[in-house]
């Protein structure tokens, strides 16, 4: 059991050094992708030739695979954490550019006209009704891109040590110690099912207005439908 | 008053919604927008609070355009309550009524004292205050938004079919609502409804739209019924509304029999002395005066009288209050042909026969054609 958290030398931190690490490079694509996709998603409902466009945009950079990223950026980001992250915060954008368009698309009709009838102008509008009422919608796409982005931190490892518990299975190979190997598989899962715990949480306490019921109902909508696009990056998690 | 001034309206696709309408809204009472669906009725309410923009033509409120303030003032100084009444989700009830209050710069404390005021006055209970709108129904749904509207007490007020996805026993407890807050509060409401009946029964004036936005007829509801203007707007209104028109004439105008009534405790002397009218039957009361049921002066035996064998007495009109068809309504129902008239407590006030009530309606028709022939008098010359 020592020697599961014994970790080697080269990798220059602890156990938890390399989880802050390892949260460090998933979170922060997410939270940079959240902040594009924000404006971009407004600009898609308020001009609707432009989602098509940006949506086969999105899927475009999501296939070019993390490699071919790297390639590009170290040329001028170098062997860093953020010639990871960059490619990390373009992936979420497959996933959160839908969900608050069709978040904020979901607003009933009703809704908006009553705003607007009411007095509000556009941009009260948008930031009082359209994005709290898009809140479940965009907390889904979070959990999803945040639990790819956990999983995919780890092919940082393929440029100088960049990735995190990633590298605990680099390491795996080095010393023949299988065990960093489990180690890595374990914690990066605990990770992820930790960061989307926490996320469902963030979503109950923003949504005291959702009906239970359908908060239950969403939830397994989520789980059964989400999956498919989580699991993908996983998936091709081999390939890149 | 609001002026629509000959207002056409073109969507970009070409369709005409609303063709050269002009309509004087009168103020502090209700104007009701009827047709058919796609007849432009919510076209029209929208203009006045320039959510749509007319193509041609001016809307005026208090002789000034609309166009000549800035279009969230003129919105805040309008209440808009929608079907299903569009609140706002994430809001809890006290916040979703305290909506345009906040907009208007009040500070939450005052906005939020303001919406509980609110939520007495449409008959919302205050322990409703902290739930969302998930957790009401539909009906008290609707009063939110009727709250909502009226917080910052604006003085106009535009309804868009606000009753129409509720069901029929709650819309009636809604419009009665209506009627009495505006009986309070004096309004200027714009109606849209696509129901004539609702209709009939709230509006002050009513204006029958026809398909293509142009207008039918604009007459108050009574003149409506007795003078429809064409086949379309005769057809809208349905087949018996020579029946429905009765519902404008005051009850009072009936004169009603006490002689044929007799209590539950009367004497055999009693019963023969009113028993021996010109009337084939006695409506007995219970010692209150309230109604139990008719009989044959002969079936009846002093001290006696058992009220499970008596003919029922239907459904009788407050006299005075209810109109002439709750009056022909209480007869027609009776098997005795007599109608029973009670006071604002139940007990009876006296009775009136079909032929009584007949003639009765013979004299109101007379004098509502003389008012129709009068407005039309008035309008032509
Ligand atoms: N934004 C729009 N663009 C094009 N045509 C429209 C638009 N809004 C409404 N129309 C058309 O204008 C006409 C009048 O519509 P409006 O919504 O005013 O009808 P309505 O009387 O309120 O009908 P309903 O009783 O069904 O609500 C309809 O033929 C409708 O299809
Ligand atoms: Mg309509």
């Amino acid at each position: 059991m020592n020697r599961f958290f014994d970790l080697p030398s080269d990798l220059q931190h602890s156990w938890f050094g390399l989880i802050g690490l390892h949260l460090r490079e998933a979170l922060l694509p997410v939270l940079a992708g959240l902040v594009v996709a924000l404006p971009v998603a407004q600009l898609c409902v308020r001009f609707r030739w432009l989602y098509p466009p940006v949506l086969g945009l999105t899927t475009v950079l999501y296939a070019i695979p993390s490699l071919a990223f790297f390639v590009v950026l170290i040329d001028y980001t170098g062997q860093t954490e953020l010639t990871v992250m960059i490619p990390l915060a373009v992936y979420s954008l497959v996933v959160l550019v839908p969900a608050i368009v069709d978040g904020v698309r979901s607003v009933p009709q009703e809704t908006l006209a009553a705003a607007t009838a009411m007095g509000f102008g556009p941009v009260r509008r948008y930031f009082q009704v359209q994005l709290p009422i898009a809140v479940p919608a965009i907390v889904a796409g979070l959990r999803v891109a945040t639990v790819s982005s956990i999983s995919l931190v780890s092919v940082g490892m393929l440029i100088g040590n960049q990735g995190a518990l990633g590298n605990l299975l680099n390491d795996a190979n080095i010393y023949h110690r299988p065990e960093l190997a489990v180690n890595s598989v374990v914690t990066t899962a605990a990770l992820a099912i930790l960061a989307d715990a926490a996320l469902v949480l963030v979503r109950l306490v923003l949504t005291p207005w959702m009906p239970r019921g359908t908060r239950r109902v969403r939830r397994t909508r989520t789980a059964t439908a989400r999956p498919e696009p989580a699991a993908q990056p996983v998936l091709e998690d081999a390939v890149r | 008053m609001i002026r629509i001034d000959s207002v056409t309206k073109r969507y970009p696709d070409g369709t005409v919604a609303v063709d050269r309408l002009s309509l004087e809204i009168p103020d502090r009472s209700i104007t009701v927008l009827v047709g058919p669906s796609g007849c432009g009725k919510t076209t029209t309410l929208r203009m006045i609070n320039r959510m749509v923009e007319p193509s041609e033509g001016r809307i005026l409120l208090d002789g000034a355009d609309i166009r000549e303030q800035p279009v969230n003032t003129l919105r805040r100084s309008m209440g808009y309550v929608i079907q299903n009444a569009g609140l706002f989700q994430h809001r809890t009830i006290l916040d979703n009524i305290a909506t345009v209050p906040r907009l208007l710069g009040w500070n939450r404390q005052r906005a939020r004292a303001r919406a509980a005021e609110l939520m007495e006055r449409v008959g919302l209970d205050s322990s409703l205050a902290k739930r969302y709108p998930y957790q009401l129904s539909g009906g008290q749904q609707q009063r939110v938004g009727v709250a909502r509207a009226l917080a910052a007490d604006p003085p106009v007020l535009l309804m868009d079919e606000p009753f129409s996805a509720v069901d029929p026993v709650v819309r009636k407890g809604l419009q009665e609502e209506l009627l009495r807050i505006q009986d309070e509060l004096g309004k200027t409401i714009v109606f849209v409804t696509h129901d004539i009946d609702e209709a009939i029964k709230l509006g002050t004036m009513v204006a029958v739209l026809r398909t293509g936005g142009r207008l039918a007829q604009y007459a108050p509801p009574a003149e409506l019924l007795t003078a429809p203007a064409d086949d379309f707007v005769e057809d809208f209104l349905g087949t018996d509304r020579g029946i429905r028109r009765l519902s404008f004439f005051a009850s009072s105008a009936l004169e009603l029999k006490t002689s044929p009534i007799v209590a539950v405790d009367s004497t055999a002397e009693q019963i023969a002395t009113r028993g021996a009218g010109d009337t084939p039957y006695l409506l007995v009361t219970d010692l209150d005066g309230r109604p139990l049921g008719w009989a044959e002066p002969g079936e009846l035996t002093a001290g006696e009288i058992d009220p499970g064998r008596l003919l029922p007495y239907g459904r009788p009109f407050e006299h005075g209050q209810e109109s002439l068809r709750a009056a022909l309504d209480g007869a027609v129902l009776s098997p005795t042909g007599w109608a029973v008239g009670v006071d604002g407590s139940g007990r009876v006030v006296g009775v009136v026969s079909q032929q009584t009530i007949g003639e009765a309606i013979r004299g109101a028709h007379a004098e509502g054609a003389a008012v129709a022939a009068g407005t039309e008098a008035e309008v032509s010359g």
